[in-house]
């Protein structure tokens, strides 16, 4: 790693002052330094927020008010978290290992970068993330595990965090703080599209903090779960992934509504909203029904030459996912 | 062409490592793995992916599992650091030490530090509750020589002990 000061930040307010476009914000530090180690960032500064008041996780019937602070394995095992967005839960429990979930902070966690092993290894690989202008490397490479939804001509890179696909199902917003004051943005519309500007991954200006995540509570969100599929039967990046919610009418038969994203296909965590509009009043007892929407996960899907097989194990994935969650309880 | 002084910012830090306060003199850089190796001398902490990918370098920090790649020394002031040299009361070893020994739980022993303290914290955890959770929740430590099915059993050996 390249030298760096190091300062302890006691107060939320003085820390984003003080942050300048040569410093880095640490927490769980669990992404950051593998970046640093690698060369890939080299800040002069280190911020350790870690003091910062933002940790606390608040559940109740309404919704959660969770710390960009609170460590995965906190929130993944809250009791009002399992109860009330399961698929939030699950999600962090099919995230990395039990070491780095004890460490690593549910901001931090959405601010990781990408898995894509050209943007990863500092050797001169084009790589327009790293070295804007450089090329994409992976676009004629090695792409297996790429996007093939959300790319561009100038970058393919897949997100990686099972987290932010499940907050994009359960409508959940984030908290930023800066020196111009507080925001709120829907996780939705946090991370940016690579476009022809790949370098730049989501809305959050210079020296803005994630200071926390919001969810609204609903049926459909007691009513969730999250499928993962991986090359190994764990600790690994998705392949593909979908985080569902299902409101359903019981006494009917039917789905009142459903939210439906998808993780490991995305340059960013992909709502499909196509899916959840095909399944309104749809009949629950039908195999037809899971399957039939599931066709729409893939609506302008743009394949890579080792990624086809993407698209349809996305189809089927929304559609177990489906089945899945139609059936709990 | 101008030069600029290169400054080396070094920092004091104390590590409270197996109730032992030692008091460094380090860069801000140094991981809490390289601080406990090369600073203190307790090798027992390997390292092997130092990228947070195998957990050989698994250390406890508060009763918590972590890997000490990933953190830095500055960072885990005031903590109880726990390193595999800390299990042992004396020559007692931990029921868990003791268990790897009975079930064959090591071929070259480089991950097995890592796995003796990820496992304690397991079985702290409660994640013991059938083979299937044991090994979901022991996935971040790897071993190269593929004795899982024997640090299963002495994982189990050990848990069945303490329950």
């Amino acid at each position: 790693m390249e030298s760096f000061t190091y300062a302890r930040a006691t107060e939320t307010a003085a820390a984003i002052a003080a942050h300048d476009a040569a410093s880095a914000f640490i927490a769980g530090g669990t992404d950051l330094l593998q970046l640093l180690k690698a060369g890939i960032q080299s800040p002069r500064h280190l911020v350790d927020i870690n003091a910062l008041d933002m940790a606390a996780i608040e559940v109740t019937p309404a919704g959660a008010r969770i710390g960009a602070l609170a460590r995965m394995a906190d929130v993944a095992d809250h009791p009002g978290i399992v109860e009330h967005f399961p698929a939030l839960s699950q999600a962090l429990l099919l995230s990395a290992s039990a070491q780095l979930r004890n460490m690593a902070s549910m901001g931090g966690n959405l601010l990781q970068r990408t898995r894509c092993t050209y943007f990863r290894d500092p050797a001169p690989a084009a790589c327009n993330k790293r070295r804007p202008g450089s090329g994409c490397a992976a676009i004629g490479g090695e792409n297996r595990l790429h996007a093939i939804l959300g790319g561009s001509d100038a970058c393919v890179a897949t997100h990686p965090s099972d987290l932010a696909v499940a907050l994009v199902a359960l409508d959940a917003v984030v908290r930023l703080q800066g020196p111009a004051g507080q925001r709120t943005v829907p996780v939705e519309d946090f991370y940016t599209l690579p476009g022809a500007t790949p370098h730049i991954e989501s809305v959050l200006r210079q020296g803005e903090l994630v200071v926390g995540i919001d969810l609204p509570g609903s049926a459909r969100a007691r009513r969730s779960h999250y499928l993962k599929v991986r090359d190994r039967a764990s600790y690994e990046f998705a392949l593909t992934s979908a985080a569902v919610g299902l409101d359903l009418d019981i006494q009917a038969g039917t789905v009142r509504s459903a939210c439906v994203a998808m993780g490991g296909v995305g340059t960013r965590p992909w709502r499909l909203r196509a899916v959840e509009a095909a399944l309104v009043d749809a009949p629950v007892d039908d195999p037809a029904t899971w399957r039939t929407a599931a066709a729409r996960a893939t609506d302008g899907a743009r394949p890579l030459e080792h990624n086809g097989f993407k698209v349809e194990l996305a189809k089927r994935t929304v559609q177990r996912a489906l089945e899945e969650t139609a059936a709990l309880r | 062409m101008a030069t600029s002084a290169i400054l080396v910012p070094v920092m004091d830090v104390t590590l409270r490592v197996n109730g032992v306060e030692h008091v460094l003199d380090i860069e801000p850089r140094v991981t809490l793995l390289d601080a406990l190796r090369e600073y203190l001398g307790l090798t027992g902490t390997k390292k092997g992916c130092d990228q947070g990918a195998c957990g050989a370098c698994t250390v406890l920090v508060d009763g918590r599992r972590i890997n000490a790649c990933l953190t830095l020394a500055v960072m885990q002031p005031g903590r109880a650091i726990t390193t595999i040299e800390g299990l042992a009361q004396g020559d007692v070893l931990h029921p868990l030490q003791r268990a790897f020994i009975d079930q064959d739980g090591f071929q070259c022993g480089y991950c097995t530090a890592g796995q003796i303290m990820s496992g304690v914290a397991l079985i702290a955890e409660g994640h013991t509750r059938s083979d299937a959770e044991i090994r979901e929740f022991m996935s971040g430590n790897i071993c190269r020589c593929g004795a899982y099915p024997n640090i299963l059993a002495a994982i189990k050996a050990a848990a069945g002990g303490s329950a």
